[in-house]
C-alpha cells in the first residue's frame, strides 16, 4: 500500500505547517476545487452522493489510461470540499494501479485529527473508498 | 413600522429578550471592548472561509467536547480556552452560526452549564448576516488573552443523563431529530449516517417537534405567538416547569433549549445531550416506534 507522489506529497506538506496552520493549507484545497466538466453539471444521474459525508457532496471517476476524479460539494461545506480537492488532485493522472493501491486509511495521514477531528475524516474514508470501488466498476464494464 | 422596527419589536416580546440580537445590534458593537463575538459552525473551515471581522472561532467538537472522554471538556481546559479567545468571565458574548444557529445554541448551552450567562445570539445567524450582504474577513481574529477563571461545571441543572429521563418518564419529554428519525425508520438524520445507534425509534411519551419548527425562511427565531402555538398548544408544554429535549447528539436540542428557556421562559428545561446515540444503544431500555408518542412503562 503507497501513495501517489501527489498525495505523498499533500501528506509533506501537511506535515511541515504547525497544527493550527493546516486548516488554512485544506482551504486553499477547498478554494481550488475544480467546477465539473460540463458533461456532468448536465447529467447529476451520473454521480454519485457520499452518504458518508455530512454535507452533499457527489462523485464521477473516469478511467481512460488513467483515473480522472471529479467531485463537486456546496460552497457551505469547505471541509467537504477540500477533502474532495485532496482526492481529486492527488489521485489525478495516477494509473489504476496507483489509485488502487493508496490505503483506505490516508486520511488519518494528514495529520488533521486534532484540528478537523477523526469523526469528521470518515468522510473522507468514505470518498475514497467510493472512488476505489468505481475504478473497479469501470475496470469491469470493459 | 421599518422592518428593523419589526424585528426590535418580535425579540422585546421574547421572556428574556436580551438574550436574541439582530445584525445590526452585531455590526454596531463590532468595536466593543465588552462584546466578544463567537462563530461555532458544524463545519469546521467555514469560519477560515469568512466570518464576521473581529469574530472568534469556537468548534464544538475540537474545542469544546473532551478528546477521549464522551463529555465536555474540564474546568481547567473550558478556561484556557475561553481565556486565549479573549474572553473574561463578565465579556458579552455573541454567538453565530451557521444552519440556523444549531451549534452556536449549542456553544451556547455549554457556555451555561460553565455559569457563562452574559450570551446572546444573533438572530439568522451566519447565513442572515453575509444575505445582507454583511462584511466578512479571512483575517483571524487577534483577541488579547485574558485570565478566565476555573469554575466547576453545573450538570445537574440544564442537562440530563440516562438515568434523569428513565426517572423523568411520564413528564414532558420533546424529541426534536426528523419525523423518520422519531418514527423508527431510521437510526441516523438524513445525511449524517456515521452518527447512529443500535436501534431506532423514540424515548416513550416523547412529543415530536423537529427543530426547525423553531425558525422561519431566513433561520431567525418565529415570534412568541407563533413558538407558543408550537410547543405550548401544539406538544403541550403549557405550565411545564420539567421538560426534558434531546435529539441525537444534544446539539439540535440546544437549540430547541434556548427557544423554550430564553424565548418562551419555561424555568426547568434540560438537555439530554446522551440522546439517541446513547439511548438508542442502551441494554435494556424502553423505546417506542411509530409516529404516536407510545405509553411510559409501568414501574
Amino acid at each position: 500500500m503507497t501513495l501517489t507522489p501527489a498525495l505523498q506529497r499533500t501528506v509533506d506538506d501537511f506535515h511541515a505547517m504547525e497544527e493550527q496552520d493546516r486548516l488554512q493549507l485544506l482551504l486553499e484545497f477547498a478554494d481550488e476545487l475544480p467546477a465539473l466538466p460540463e458533461r456532468y453539471a448536465e447529467h447529476p444521474d451520473l454521480l454519485e452522493r457520499v452518504a458518508e459525508c455530512q454535507s452533499p457532496v457527489f462523485l464521477f471517476v473516469e478511467v481512460d489510461e488513467r483515473v480522472h476524479v471529479h467531485a463537486t460539494a456546496p460552497a457551505e461545506a469547505p471541509t467537504t470540499r477540500g477533502f474532495a480537492s485532496i482526492l481529486a488532485q492527488g489521485l489525478e493522472g495516477a494509473t489504476v494501479d496507483e489509485a488502487l493501491a493508496v490505503p483506505t486509511d490516508f486520511p488519518r495521514q494528514l495529520g488533521l485529527d486534532r484540528v478537523v477531528s477523526p469523526l469528521r475524516l470518515r468522510g473522507m474514508v468514505g470518498m475514497l473508498g467510493r472512488i476505489q470501488r468505481q475504478i473497479r466498476d469501470r475496470l469491469t464494464q470493459r | 413600522m421599518t422592518e428593523s422596527e419589526a424585528r426590535s419589536d418580535r425579540i422585546e416580546r421574547y421572556a428574556a429578550p436580551e438574550r436574541v440580537v439582530t445584525t445590526e445590534w452585531v455590526a454596531a458593537h463590532l468595536d466593543d471592548p465588552d462584546v466578544v463575538i463567537v462563530e461555532s459552525d458544524e463545519d469546521v473551515l467555514l469560519y477560515e472561509v469568512g466570518h464576521i471581522p473581529g469574530a472568534v472561532k469556537i468548534d464544538w467538537h475540537v474545542d469544546l467536547n473532551d478528546p477521549v472522554l464522551r463529555d465536555y471538556v474540564a474546568p481547567e481546559a473550558f478556561a484556557a480556552l475561553l481565556g486565549s479567545k479573549g474572553i473574561g468571565r463578565d465579556t458579552t458574548v455573541v454567538f453565530y452560526g451557521d444552519k440556523a444557529n444549531w451549534w452556536a445554541t449549542y456553544a451556547l448551552w455549554v457556555f451555561a452549564l460553565y455559569g457563562h450567562d452574559n450570551t446572546r445570539i444573533m438572530d439568522g445567524g451566519r447565513d442572515l448576516w453575509i444575505a445582507q450582504g454583511r462584511e466578512l474577513t479571512r483575517e483571524p481574529a487577534r483577541r488579547e488573552p485574558v485570565d478566565y477563571p476555573v469554575v466547576q461545571r453545573d450538570d445537574r441543572t440544564l442537562r440530563a443523563f440516562r438515568d434523569d429521563v428513565l426517572a423523568h418518564l411520564g413528564k414532558p419529554l420533546i424529541d426534536v431529530r426528523s419525523p423518520e428519525e422519531y418514527a423508527g425508520e431510521r437510526t441516523t438524520a438524513p445525511a449524517y449516517p456515521e452518527e447512529g445507534a443500535l436501534r431506532a425509534g423514540h424515548i416513550p411519551t416523547a412529543a415530536s417537534v423537529p427543530w426547525g419548527k423553531a425558525v422561519d425562511e431566513d433561520g431567525r427565531f418565529r415570534s412568541r405567538e407563533e413558538l407558543e402555538a408550537i410547543y405550548l398548544d401544539g406538544a403541550g408544554l403549557r405550565d411545564a416547569d420539567d421538560v426534558i429535549a434531546y435529539c441525537r447528539i444534544g446539539e439540535r436540542s440546544s437549540h430547541t433549549w434556548f427557544v423554550l428557556t430564553h424565548l418562551l421562559g419555561l424555568p426547568g428545561v434540560r438537555n439530554y445531550d446522551g440522546s439517541w446515540t446513547e439511548w438508542g444503544s442502551l441494554v435494556g431500555v424502553p423505546i417506542a416506534t411509530g409516529s404516536e408518542p407510545g405509553e411510559a412503562p409501568s414501574r
